[in-house]
């Protein structure tokens, strides 16, 4: 058996293959291609049965409804928000990273950076939450200012994804700061250009498709999201939300197959678009 | 490089805010781990070990911790056994798809997890239930493992293009067999990333709520658990604790796995838990 397959190269790449290819082709894309037809199926009003007619029904009942208008809105403004948010938050800390901080600091800020970002999802959520609460921290370091936090709706979700995010955009600009070369930065300042000049116009381009790298996590993973929107969200919906409770509470996997299509053709435009600005490069 | 005083002083405030951004809420749930009061408020009134006795009694959560373990022991054997066979044919080979190969085992990832969990909740559901398997323990390793591929080939394909074909070729032409020179040369050499790539599989595993909810049934895993505990508010101390537990157990494997491929190696990045 051996000796078959030592002279027989297919033979041995069909065997590697067999097994992965099998598991996500029929399995993984099977189940979406499955899930794509759905949303072309209709949920009968008197019996609740699926009915396995093609019409774009549902793709209409999604275009025509205000409230799934309100819905995609917010989610894609929350994303593109958090996405913002953390691109300011983590150039500072990229930079220090990338061409300030020793070797040895640069390695421990790294795991510093990365650590958190696999620690649990939910008891981040959760330990904002707490941090947001009435009784909550917040409010006991802003109360002697005379402020307050911001209770749980639109800004908590914007302020709690951007959080949550955070380390998927630090890294991929620390990458992308590392490869500018440190030359080109005392150039500039040679050149008499200040640090912010120097930022706008060399470090900027130079990292951008880092930063766009960076976006495709923060954007993607708050677009896909509805665990979050149902802790802190008080009542406000993402798209995931709708889709999970037709899934799950009303029955109707076709309208939920339907709705689920928005963030998968947002995302295609968005990796299309990143791809023109180099991110697949950066990443 | 040369920096004004005032950048260097910006650099140094933006990073310490950044990481404290990061990390202080972390810090406030172990606080509140050992909260006397049962109400999450600030500040702590003050402190007792009460709550880790009752996390550790508790049924609910150790069934779940238990199941939680399994899923993950599961799925990362599965993912182990198809990254690798993956990443050997894409480093070792050239053939008609090759490209496609990366893409698709990143595409469960990619994809919001909603849509990757409702797919596989739909063929369970189809095929799985009429054979008689219904959503339980084998589902979500099934589903896990389908976005745990990614952290183990990713792992795998990066050491195979360091260490190249020529070792194996040596082995070959010295007549050991495929399976000799697999487990004498190629084994060998990929010890250390199957290690990390397994550590970060668990890791991920082990944290997933979304597929897991549309995979799970009546099981709940541990972040499940967590997740429909956090409605009821006299749960919450021993939430605390499971919490702080669930940290420092998806905190260690990727210290581990960060330590065998240094920062270099792809591989811990790609994945969010909550996704």
């Amino acid at each position: 058996m051996s000796d078959a397959l030592a002279s027989r190269p297919r033979l041995r790449l069909s065997l590697l293959l067999a097994g992965p290819v099998g598991w996500l082709v029929v399995a993984y894309l099977g189940s979406l291609a499955v899930l794509f037809v759905a949303a072309f199926w209709q949920l009968d009003p008197f019996t609740a049965e699926v009915v396995k007619d093609t019409s774009f029904d549902n793709f209409r009942t999604i275009a025509e409804g205000e409230v799934y208008k309100d819905i995609v809105l917010r989610t894609v403004g929350i994303a593109a928000a958090v996405t913002v948010t953390d691109v300011i938050l983590a150039f500072p800390i990229a930079f220090y990273m990338a061409k300030v901080a020793s070797p040895r600091l640069r390695s421990l800020l790294v795991v510093a950076v990365l650590m958190p970002l696999w620690s649990s999802y939910l008891v981040k959520v959760y330990a904002w939450r707490t941090i947001l609460s009435e009784e909550g921290i917040l409010n006991w370091a802003l109360g002697p200012l005379g402020l307050s936090g911001p209770e749980y709706g639109t800004t908590a979700m914007w302020l709690v994804f951007s959080y949550l995010w955070l380390p998927f955009m630090v890294i991929p600009i620390y990458a992308g700061l590392e490869r500018i070369p440190t030359s080109l930065l005392d150039a500039s300042g040679d050149l008499g250009a200040g640090a912010g000049h120097t930022f706008r116009r060399v470090i900027l381009p130079l990292s951008l498709p880092a930063v766009v790298a960076g976006s495709i996590f923060t954007f993607s993973l708050t677009l896909g999201d509805y665990i979050t929107p149902s802790i802190v969200g008080a009542g406000k919906q993402f798209i995931g939300n709708v889709v999970y409770a037709n899934v799950g509470v009303a029955n109707n996997l076709p309208l939920a197959a339907a709705f689920a299509t928005v963030p998968v053709v947002v995302m295609i435009l968005y990796l299309l678009i990143a791809r023109r600005l180099g991110a697949f490069e950066a990443m | 490089m040369q920096l004004s005083r005032g950048a260097r002083i910006f650099l140094r405030v933006g990073t310490g805010l950044t990481l404290a951004f990061i990390y202080l809420p972390l810090i406030l749930i172990v606080l509140y781990a050992f909260n006397e009061r049962r109400i999450q408020t600030w500040p702590i009134p003050g402190f007792t070990l009460e709550w880790f006795e009752k996390a550790i009694d508790n049924p609910g959560a150790r069934d779940a911790l238990w199941m939680s373990l399994k899923a993950a022991t599961g799925a990362t054997l599965l993912a182990l056994l198809l990254g690798t066979l993956a990443a050997m044919a894409v480093a070792r080979y050239r053939f008609f798809g090759r490209e496609t190969i990366s893409f698709l085992v990143i595409l469960p990832i990619a994809l919001p997890g909603i849509v990757t969990g409702m797919a596989l909740n739909a063929t369970f559901r189809e095929v799985l239930e009429p054979v008689g398997i219904s959503l339980g323990l084998f589902t979500v390793i099934v589903g896990h493992a389908t976005f745990c591929i990614v952290v183990v080939y990713n792992n795998v394909v990066a050491r195979l293009r360091r260490t190249g074909g020529s070792l194996e070729e040596a082995s070959a032409d010295l007549g050991a067999h495929t399976w000799q020179t697999f487990a004498f040369v190629t084994f060998p050499a990929l010890r250390g990333a199957l290690l990390a790539g397994a550590l970060l599989a668990f890791a991920l595993s082990f944290d997933e709520v979304i597929v897991t909810t549309f995979t799970a049934g009546p099981d709940q895993t541990l972040p499940i658990w967590i997740l429909s505990n956090l409605s009821r508010p006299n749960q919450l101390p021993i939430v605390n604790v499971v919490a702080v537990f669930v940290i420092l157990l998806s905190i260690i494997p990727v210290l581990i796995a960060q330590r065998l491929t240094g920062d270099t190696e792809g591989g811990v990045v790609p994945g969010a838990g909550g996704r």
